[in-house]
């Protein structure tokens, strides 16, 4: 594949800069090492996949068939029901991320005790491996012997089956997304509110503002940068969700959990790569249709500020 | 399909074979790489080999890799084929799977290797393309069938079924007893199809030509009334509340533990589940016995079979004849002497010379008369076609949950037959 | 806030991340000191016995000391390829924010995509392969690089913009080259990005499993993610060793974590003001 010149572009010579009589201080080739690595690497493999997309692919040798994998993967079953979770997913996660990111922050920012503590706390689930959650939430969710469950017998509950019932095991995993991912949504957020000049909350206290109104009017407004970073990072983490669905339903039981990430790895497994290969392309134009307005959406209002 | 052996080597002691087969072999040199899939059993009894092997040449080096099974070993095995970065030796399924990693141009044909003469035809078959035979046997044939808690059949006075009546009475009878009747593991998604692939002798009985239908697209499950009746079977059971309560969460590892300790009266499992008790509740080996799937009616009583997994050398192999005389090792009375030492008897050998040992755990006693003369046996589909849908452990899992109905199941898995075929190019899809 | 109502709250806050992300971490920590037939019980109870060296030994030693091959292979892996992200991506963020060009609108489209498409797989191999750098920690390297560099730069590029001009211009009339005002001014002053950039990316790759399951077969490459994937099923009934396993391979996040602790904040701070 020759697609490498795609990023090159930074490699040419800096327009002459008319007032300046010395090159440019700010070099294009700068942007090279980086350049090399990511056309090779990601962008050439990528465009080489989108020839690919429109074969029968059996790793060994391809034949063309046109749109035929295309056809083939919206005709997938679990396709349609793939869609739906990807999105719910993404929503579920992203929103309780900003939700709960913002919560957590604003204590934090505040005189509240411990905060030392309650920060490392937070974090703690970053650090642990998608592998790792998932095996220690996959014991802990157990119907019967989960410690969840358990404790919830205790007072009489019958606990669900998290990850055993269809109806709930899609919300489960996304649960624990949240678990392992709401602290950096926090440090974004702590980031965030830790700009905001302290005039602001003066001049509403003299307004005699409660605190809610502080939240609502101050803080909320002016963090939204802080929104913007963590609603765009989470949602389309939140699209191309697999690791930790892999880890702890493998999208079911039967159907129940799966994401089109899920549904393109298991054709991948099953040996179907062209129809794989294709079902990527159709997640990154979801993807691009979804995130796109929503990254302009969140940049027009930030213009407005 | 397998003849009960009275050659003399039976008598003889591992400790004989080692020593004849080391005055007769040369000693090879050299590093030897093996990837294996990563059950207990399979390394367990790789490094069994290994150790042999290398006591027998101690100037070969042998690093043995693991990789997950199912889907994923799949596709690492097919990856690694591509690049050219496997391992001088590897194993993996015979049959259908076996025919999706392109032999003809990935592996070394092992056709005329001398350990061939010794191996039944009937293995050959389901490691062969175009003439060539390219694998060599490293487990003893399977069964597909129900594993059963010897214990609670006695305490409750239970026949071993012959029909799918009397089986499903036993479960009503277990049930009143207070006790499970049937096992499921839907953690291992894999363990849900063994109602459907188990119950294809009974298929067979019925529709004799169901494999060359099913394969040209003139046959389908979900309307051929003898096919359907495995996705029905499940149905009944699910629906009958026969399940651990756990069933969802359940693991093959926890059902291999309940079917043994008696936590559970019934497990539809291959045989290769007795190495497993073997190794994780050796004191309970003798409380499992095993029965095939029944079918509707009892003059028709036979097995479904598996040919066990296979050790393939790629073309491209770093020392191939260091890799065809590993294999050939194992595929040797000699090798299944080793591995009966490592993990124990599970099964009829594909080696002509291979003996199981006298005491036998009482599931491999009761899987060998629908070996022997006057038992019936049958290959399961995967080996009779090369069609096999990759989403059927999940609709059935549908199926034991009770979200989805048998026959919607076997339409469902009709459609995902498809892409299978038109993926292998075959005629008619 | 009153003194009594912050205490109040703190407490309740102290009570509920206990429960929500302490406990966990508690389950694991308990498991890895069990035994195995206690571990099988999988319930919140203290070990009756200490079981945790044996263990730690057990999972240390299993298939050849391969966890002490995999902690090697991994430190190289995250050490080297987050310090070329450190630089590769200050360099590209620096120029991108500081000079506008038409490209600069192709180059963030690039960098978008660069988080929106997923990697396709079996056509990377084949790259690898033809360069010779698969099944190498060469190529695992630049591949972490290359899947990493966007995030990176988008933090890099907001910080950068928080920088005052005037910094590198003096610098650059008193005559330094653009590369000894980036090493010596511009780098040194985008330190705490670089802080945020080296815990979470450092984390992010360390953790990683997907990658080189694909990239890097081989025993003699295993990585600590792989170690504790294939010891999953292998310790199938043994869950005092997978949560041994688990702790285990998080302790150099965790070390990462303390180290930077303090730092983490600030380099967000200008990341997140600009988006």
């Amino acid at each position: 594949m020759s697609v490498s010149v795609s990023a090159a572009p930074a490699v040419s010579p800096a327009p002459p800069a008319p007032r300046l009589t010395r090159r440019s201080p700010y070099p294009g080739w700068f942007f090279t090492p980086a350049a090399i690595v990511y056309s090779v690497l990601f962008l050439a493999p990528t465009f080489a996949s989108l020839y690919f997309s429109l074969t029968r692919w059996t790793l060994f040798d391809s034949e063309f068939i046109g749109f035929e994998n295309f056809a083939q993967f919206f005709r997938e079953p679990f396709l349609i029901k793939g869609l739906i979770n990807t999105v719910i997913y993404a929503v579920v996660t992203s929103g309780l991320k900003v939700v709960l990111g913002l919560l957590l922050a604003v204590m934090l920012t505040s005189q509240i005790v411990a905060r030392g503590y309650l920060r490392s706390v937070v974090f703690f689930p970053v650090l642990v491996s998608t592998v790792g959650v998932g095996i220690t939430f996959t014991v802990l969710m157990h119907p019967t012997q989960g410690m969840i469950n358990e404790t919830l017998a205790m007072f009489g509950i019958a606990g669900p089956g998290w990850l055993t019932d269809p109806n709930l095991a899609l919300y489960s995993v996304a649960l624990v997304d949240v678990w392992k991912g709401v602290g950096l949504a926090t440090v974004i957020y702590i980031a965030g509110l830790v700009v905001i000049p302290r005039d602001y909350y003066e001049a509403a206290r003299i307004d005699g503002a409660t605190p809610w109104q502080n939240f609502w009017y101050v803080t909320l407004p002016l963090c939204r940068p802080a929104t913007s970073t963590v609603i765009t990072l989470s949602f389309i983490g939140g699209l191309r969700t697999f690791d930790l669905i892999w880890a702890m339903t493998k999208g079911g039981p039967g159907f129940a959990s799966d994401t089109i990430a899920s549904v393109i790895y298991k054709q991948y497994q099953a040996g179907f790569y062209g129809l794989s290969t294709a079902g990527n392309v159709v997640l990154f134009i979801l993807i691009a249709l979804l995130v796109v307005p929503l990254t302009m959406i969140l940049n027009r209002k930030q213009g407005h500020e | 399909m397998m003849k009960t052996k009275t050659l003399a080597l039976l008598g003889a002691s591992t400790l004989g074979m080692l020593m004849t087969a080391s005055a007769v072999q040369a000693q090879q040199s050299g590093y030897l790489t093996i990837l294996v899939d990563n059950g207990p059993q399979s390394i367990a009894t790789m490094e069994a080999w290994a150790d042999a092997y290398t006591a027998e040449n101690p100037d070969v080096t042998i690093d043995i890799e693991v990789r997950p099974g199912g889907g994923e070993g799949d596709n690492i095995v097919k990856t690694r084929l591509a690049t050219g970065a496997m391992a001088d030796v590897f194993s993996y399924n015979s049959g259908s799977l076996f025919q999706a990693i392109n032999p003809t141009q990935n592996l070394m044909p092992l056709t005329d290797e001398p350990f061939q003469d010794s191996v039944q035809d009937s293995f050959k078959s389901v490691v062969s393309a175009d003439g060539e035979v390219y694998g060599a046997p490293f487990a003893p044939a399977m069964g597909g069938g129900i594993l059963y808690n010897i214990p609670i059949y006695e305490e409750l006075g239970l026949e071993v079924p012959k029909t799918w009546d009397e089986f499903m009475a036993n479960n009503e009878a277990i049930k009143q007893a207070g006790k499970v009747p049937v096992i499921q593991t839907y953690a291992d998604t894999w363990t849900s199809q063994l109602f459907v692939l188990s119950d294809f002798f009974n298929v067979l009985a019925e529709e004799p030509d169901f494999a060359e239908k099913f394969t040209a697209n003139e046959a389908k499950f979900a309307t051929t009334p003898a096919a359907l009746r495995g996705f029905e079977k499940l149905e009944e059971v699910a629906e009958a509340d026969y399940f651990n309560a756990d069933f969802g969460a359940a693991s093959y590892a926890d059902g291999v533990r309940m079917v043994a300790t008696g936590e559970g009266a019934h497990y539809p499992m291959l045989t290769f589940a007795i190495g497993a008790i073997a190794e994780t509740t050796p004191d309970h080996l003798d409380h499992v016995g095993f029965f095939a799937q029944p079918g509707d009616s009892a003059e028709s009583n036979g097995l479904t079979t598996w040919m066990p997994d296979s050790l393939y050398v790629p073309k491209n192999a770093a020392s191939p004849e260091l890799a065809k005389d590993f294999v050939a090792f194992v595929a040797s009375p000699e090798g299944c002497a080793v591995r009966n030492e490592a993990v124990g008897a599970t099964g009829p050998y594909m080696v002509a010379g291979c003996e199981l040992p006298d005491d036998v755990p009482p599931a491999v006693s009761d899987m060998m008369p629908y070996f022997q003369e006057g038992g019936q046996n049958a290959p399961a589909l995967e080996f009779l076609s090369p069609v096999k849908g990759p989403a059927l452990e999940q609709i059935l899992v549908e199926v034991g949950t009770g979200s989805r109905s048998a026959e919607d199941a076997a339409a469902l898995y009709d459609e995902d037959v498809r892409k299978q075929a038109q993926q292998l190019g075959l005629e008619g899809w | 806030m009153t003194r009594r109502a912050s205490i109040l709250g703190g407490a309740a806050a102290i009570a509920t991340t206990f429960v929500v992300f302490v406990i966990p971490f508690i389950f694991i920590v308990l498991m890895a000191f069990k035994d195995r037939q206690q571990s099988a019980l999988r319930d919140f109870s203290w070990p009756t016995g200490f079981h945790l060296w044996e263990n730690v030994a057990e999972v240390v030693k299993t298939r050849n000391w391969m966890m002490i091959t995999a902690f090697i292979n991994s430190t190289i892996i995250t050490v080297v390829s987050v310090t070329l992200l450190v630089i590769f991506a200050a360099m590209v963020g620096y120029v991108l924010a500081r000079r506008k060009t038409r490209w600069n609108g192709l180059i963030e489209f690039l960098i978008l995509a660069g988080l929106m498409v997923p990697p396709a797989v079996v056509p990377t191999i084949w790259l690898l392969q033809g360069l010779k750098l698969f099944g190498t920690l060469h190529g695992m390297i630049l591949i972490e690089v290359a899947y990493n560099l966007p995030f990176s730069i988008i933090l890099y590029r907001a910080f950068v913009a928080t920088i005052p001009r005037d910094l590198d211009e003096a610098a650059i009339i008193d005559g330094a080259r653009p590369l000894d005002v980036f090493f010596r001014i511009v780098l040194p002053l985008l330190w705490p990005v670089t802080v945020t950039n080296i815990v979470v990316q450092s984390v992010g790759i360390f953790n990683d499993f997907t990658n080189p399951l694909y990239y890097l077969p081989g025993n003699a490459n295993a990585t600590v993610q792989l170690t504790l994937y294939n010891f999953q099923s292998q310790f199938s009934t043994a869950y005092n060793l997978l949560f041994t396993n688990i702790l285990l391979i998080t302790i150099p996040p965790l070390l990462v974590f303390l180290f930077f602790n303090r730092q983490i904040v600030a380099g967000m701070t200008a990341g997140a003001v600009k988006g």
